[in-house]
């Protein structure tokens, strides 16, 4: 009786602190939110195994370990069970065939999982990949897999813009840029073999200065990346770029990739509202004259220092079938567009159809904040980062502030 | 002209602000100045910086304490992942020497003594010994 009411008190405890903490979510009409975990850390990208359990990324250590293993095991829609393992920190983690893989800033990890999609041995996975760049700066690696045994990593650029020295104004830009040789792109590498690095790998794709979401698109079959454009243009070239100008531009982008493709970077980027690769003003451009003309253009433009995080094509049944091969995009939200207010942290829909956006980009998750207005990042009670699709057609999105992730649904009437 | 109009906007809204603080010397404005113009876009309107990427100025000794570790790090820039109260920040901060030793001292007494740091303020002369220090090492 004593252990009942101990119970009970918890519980009600519990629930008191979900009611005090709790941002209400803003959805489209007919959809609901549930917190599913919460309190889980600083959670990076999320992957989910085809029977529910739930694999986070945590960008900062707990209790020495980087991989929180989540399952459900009464079966009461929240995540009770958990096992911490992989001793480093990181951004990327992805479920594919019987393998959990995981990236450090570094590195990456593949574990084998048994029958349940539970890892055999945690703690001793196979490295795939190691000796990436990591400065730092762009240092986290988002990773996705194609059907054919590949595995594509972001290697994000240790740099704003490529200048010779980095974020000075006046400094100018490093014509050719060395830093793709190593950076500013993404790498495929082989899902199976171990202890690749660079010469091993392929760059698959160049000029991304830092791509954080990515996802395989099998409608289309190929590799969509959503990509954090340049800061600095209004505070580096308050002549050519006011206030305004400067919080707006550039695009952030979003691209479908195919092997051998050029985005542009460092030399030019997205003006989203000339549509036009515009040269950037460290390599001589004056916010008009065009630049990069045998870079790719993007399927579409965001509004400038959003930060996508995570990319994730929808393919389930539950939702409405105009969302079925849509793109999710969990935008991180702004820091630097002062004076305005910051801006994005919302997941956002794009409708698309074989690979291609049929519609304006439009938001579909808002809310996480729990402020209307937002001056300063670090007021965020919570900043979308991850996104996974439950094997019943719910949307999962992960908080990189408290580590709280919430599940996305549409109740059938 | 519309740009014109609306940068002189931008910095009667800046310059009102510096004032709406309230019993400022001209000296702490000019340093309110200087941050908005220099520093803010990074490390914030606040001072609390950009989580992971531009450390907070509120209540680390890297603002409160040593004078000269802190002039440095303006002379000189910052190009290595720094941890502050426990966080660490990735994101290099470019040397700010073209500043003038008057404009330096302004904005780190500005820091000092603003978002909650109560601190000494930072004289032009203690910049300049240290501008003389570093490049004679050179």
């Amino acid at each position: 009786m004593k252990n009942i009411v101990l119970l009970l008190l918890s519980l009600q405890i519990s629930f008191f602190v979900t009611a005090q903490n709790a941002v209400a979510l803003k959805l489209p009409s007919g959809f609901t939110s549930q917190v599913v975990t919460q309190e889980q850390g600083r959670v990076r990208h999320i992957a989910i195994a085809p029977n529910g359990t739930l694999y986070l990324k945590l960008e900062r250590l707990r209790n020495g370990f980087g991989i929180v293993r989540l399952r459900d095991l009464n079966q009461d829609g929240v995540y009770e069970d958990s096992l911490l393992f992989g001793n480093y920190i990181g951004t990327g983690i992805a479920v594919k065939n019987h393998f959990l893989y995981a990236s450090s800033n570094n590195a990456i990890f593949r574990y084998a999982l048994d029958a349940d999609f539970q890892p055999i041995n945690p703690t001793a996975p196979g490295r795939l990949v190691y000796g990436l760049v990591d400065k730092g700066q762009h240092a986290s690696k988002s990773i996705t897999l194609d059907n054919a045994g590949n595995i594509y990593v972001n290697i994000g650029a240790p740099s704003n813009i490529c200048q010779v020295e980095d974020r000075k104004a006046g400094s100018p830009g490093s014509m050719p840029c060395p830093i793709l040789d190593s950076a500013g792109g993404i790498w495929q590498f082989s899902a199976s073999s171990l202890d690749q690095t660079y010469a091993q790998g392929v760059r698959y794709a160049t000029g991304l200065r830092n791509v954080v979401g990515l996802d395989w698109n099998n409608e289309v079959n190929d590799l969509f990346v959503t990509v954090h454009g340049r800061d600095l243009l209004f505070q580096h070239f308050p002549q050519l770029y006011d206030a305004k100008a400067g919080a707006e531009l550039p695009a952030e982008t979003f691209y479908r990739l195919k092997k051998g493709q050029d985005a542009g970077w460092p030399y030019a980027y997205w003006d989203q509202f000339k549509k036009k690769k515009i040269l950037s003003p460290e390599f001589g451009g004056d916010g008009i004259k065009e630049g990069a003309p045998d870079a790719i253009e993007p399927l579409m433009g965001f509004p400038g220092h959003l930060a996508p995080n995570a990319l994730l094509f929808y393919t389930g049944l539950q939702f409405p079938k105009r969302y079925r091969n849509g793109a999710f995009i969990a935008f991180h939200g702004s820091w630097n567009r002062n004076p305005e207010f910051q801006e994005g942290f919302y997941v956002v829909f794009v409708p698309m159809k074989n690979g291609l956006p049929t519609g304006e980009w439009e938001i579909f998750a808002d809310g996480f904040t729990g402020k209307d207005k937002i001056m300063s990042p670090r007021e965020a009670k919570h900043r979308p980062c991850g996104l996974a699709q439950a094997p019943d057609g719910s949307l999962l999105v992960s908080d990189d502030v408290r580590g709280w992730v919430w599940k996305i649904s549409y109740p059938s009437k | 002209m519309l740009r014109v109009i609306s940068i002189a906007i931008f910095w009667m809204c800046l310059s009102s602000t510096a004032y709406s603080q309230g019993n400022q010397s001209p000296k702490s404005s000019i340093g309110a100045t200087v941050y908005q113009q220099y520093c803010m876009s990074c490390h914030q309107a606040d001072g609390g910086g950009v989580p992971r990427m531009t450390p907070s100025l509120i209540s680390t000794s890297y603002v409160t304490g040593d004078k000269k570790r802190l002039i440095t790090i303006l002379l000189q820039g910052l190009n290595e992942p720094i941890v502050v109260n426990d966080e660490e920040y990735y994101n290099p901060m470019a040397s700010f020497s073209f500043l003038t030793d008057q404009q330096i001292a302004a904005v780190l007494s500005y820091i000092r003594t603003n978002f909650g740091n109560k601190s000494t303020a930072v004289s032009a002369q203690e910049v300049l010994q240290l501008r003389k220090q570093l490049s004679s090492k050179k």
